[in-house]
């Protein structure tokens, strides 16, 4: 087996809005002064004309994307979760969900793998506040080919899309042979005893979950859930049936994000135990961002730990 | 202006006026106050400035108009209406369910709005995100916004002023209605916005001053806005807020409270006699 290749998902961001650029002359790549972070620079660098740097305003960045989106330009506007999803809300809202303007929101540094910069800037309500708005896709790849994936499928649908990408670099392991289709899970592995859907930075960690349950004779389901919005409810409610019991695995809060959307899904139609996995409803704080992972308990043991104890709550 | 065009103006603007009071009578709620102000500019926008085809209201190259202070939606319909966007008979339903005609204005639904707007500080913006489209793409079509003067206590207005200035945005044209009230008082009362001219030119905007319903004044401003090259524009213009119905004048109770059956009827009856003196 080859060595795996570690990226970050802002890496393929990056990479693939430069790809866009050269196909589609419209696509236009906006940032907030951080575009050696969100890896829009390299797009700044062959398409200097099409990259509108705003300055450290990202309110004004989202509005202006908006009237930009009406002139017919495809619009990927870039800052950190924290401030595109956070600061800007209300932008968002307004002037993008509201009108259903075709911008795409490029949010780097989701999570608490930020590390080092501390809870200010660990944004783990980002799913919540999007989820909220009316008509908006979001999108959470696991790694950085899905992240490619991901920014290309967001260009080619209409409407406002937040896309919510890593700092750390994490192992590449998705096949980029495999379609990416918004709203629709993929499976990792089979099993019937327990589902555990996974996003993000955490969808690795449920295949490594998945490995060590499978040598304790416990045979897990692993679902990618890349789109958090619209929720693929077809996999939830399959999962729920034919395995009885979920865990939920996300680098976000507990509350308003992946593991609240299963539990919507599964409480209104097949009601089976779900135990989340996520930040519980705390501020993160600084350190390298693998301990903070495992201080938050957003690991493949939690997970395990976590899916023994939704078997447990099987009637 | 020649007199027949002044004329023609003044009746439009009463027009829209006598919709404005309409609108918000049968609304039972909206802004009459800060819609009465910038009647005059509307008419003038849309019956003399702006390269626009009601019939088509998506023409590409058409000039864009986006009303920043979206609580004066009550006027920017009655402009649309009357201009030929859709039916004046929809004035009565604003804010109905059901109505095309929202509270703030809706861009998917009303023909002839450009922009969805309402949370106040974010039109300018997006009206500068247009701007830069039409320089991106070598488009000729220009774009304007009409701000309150409350509303540039929003940090958001500063952040687009600065944009424009700096990307040389000469294809837009900010007005701001400066009637000096807003829903707690007077703007320096509240927090003073004030000197506004100098604010604009220390951002590096074309600072033009006129009185709002003057329409010699209007004119020479467009003119004017249109002939500068490298940096947008900002017309500051002094206006009268219920501008055309004596008791709402200069008051901001009538900021955001609609008339009752017996104001209406004296607004109307005011409106009216100003129509008919005007077409004499």
């Amino acid at each position: 087996m080859a060595d795996v290749i570690k990226k970050a998902t802002r890496e393929g961001y990056g990479e693939a809005l430069t790809e866009l650029g050269a196909k589609n002359p419209n696509v236009i790549v906006m940032d907030a002064d951080l575009a050696a972070a969100t890896k829009t620079g390299a797009f700044k660098k062959v398409f200097p004309d099409r990259f509108i740097d705003t300055g450290i305003a990202e309110g004004n960045m989202m509005s202006i994307a908006a009237g930009l989106a009406t002139t017919g330009k495809v619009v990927f506007a870039s800052s950190f979760a924290m401030f595109a999803a956070g600061r800007a809300f209300e932008q968002v809202r307004n002037s993008i969900g509201y009108p259903h303007l075709n911008v795409k929101i490029g949010a780097t540094h989701g999570g608490i793998s930020v590390g080092e910069d501390g809870a200010t800037h660990q944004c783990c309500e980002d799913f919540a506040l999007m989820r909220s708005i009316p008509g908006m896709t979001i999108l959470n790849p696991a790694d950085a080919v899905e992240a490619k994936q991901a920014v290309f499928a967001a260009a080619e649908m209409d409407g406002p899309v937040y896309l919510r990408f890593g700092r750390l670099a994490v192992p590449v392991f998705t096949d980029e042979n495999e379609p990416f289709i918004i709203g629709k899970a993929k499976t990792l592995a089979e099993g019937s005893d327990v589902a555990i859907i996974a996003t993000g930075l955490l969808v690795n960690e449920a295949v490594k979950a998945a490995e060590t349950l499978k040598a304790e004779g416990i045979r897990a389901r692993v679902l990618n859930m890349a789109t958090i919005k619209p929720i693929d409810r077809e996999a939830i409610v399959a999962a729920a049936k034919e395995t009885g019991a979920i865990v939920t695995a996300e680098e976000h809060n507990v509350i308003g994000g992946l593991g609240s959307a299963v539990s919507e899904v599964v409480c209104e139609t097949v009601p089976v135990p779900v135990v989340r996995v996520g930040v519980n409803d705390t501020f993160g704080q600084s350190g390298p961002a693998v301990e903070l992972l495992k201080i938050y308990g957003l690991t493949a043991e939690n997970i395990v730990a976590k899916a023994k104890e939704a078997i447990a709550m099987k009637k | 202006m020649d007199a027949m065009t002044k004329k023609e103006l003044s009746v439009v603007a009463t027009k829209i006026r006598a919709s404005i009071i309409e609108g918000t009578f049968h609304a039972k709620s909206g802004h009459p106050g800060g819609s009465l102000s910038i009647a005059d500019i509307l008419a003038y926008l849309y019956w003399k400035e702006m390269n626009v085809d009601p019939s088509d209201p998506k023409m590409a190259d058409r000039d864009r108009l986006v009303l920043s202070k979206g609580h004066a939606a009550p006027a920017l319909y009655a402009a649309l209406a009357h201009r030929g966007y859709f039916s004046t008979d929809l004035i009565p339903t604003l804010r109905h369910v059901g109505s095309i005609l929202q509270g703030h204005p809706d861009m998917k639904h009303i023909p002839g709005v450009d922009m969805s707007s309402g949370s106040l500080g974010q039109g300018i913006s997006a009206a500068a995100g247009m701007a830069l489209g039409a320089k991106l793409d070598d488009a000729g079509w220009r774009v304007f916004t009409i701000l309150g003067d409350g509303e540039i206590q929003e940090g958001q207005v500063w952040e687009a002023a600065m944009f424009a200035a700096a990307k040389g945005l000469d294809n837009l044209v900010a007005v701001i209605d400066n009637n000096n009230l807003q829903i707690d008082g007077t703007v320096e009362e509240v927090n003073s916005p004030y000197p506004i001219p100098e604010k604009f030119a220390a951002f590096g905007w074309h600072v033009i001053e006129i009185d709002a319903h003057d329409f010699d004044q209007i004119e020479a401003a467009f003119a004017e806005a249109r002939a500068v090259e490298g940096k947008p524009t900002v017309i500051v213009q002094k206006s009268v807020k219920g501008k055309g119905v004596s008791f709402m004048e200069n008051q901001c109770s009538w900021h955001g409270n609609a008339p009752n059956a017996e104001q209406y009827e004296i607004a109307m009856a005011e409106l009216n006699a100003t129509l008919k003196e005007l077409e004499g």
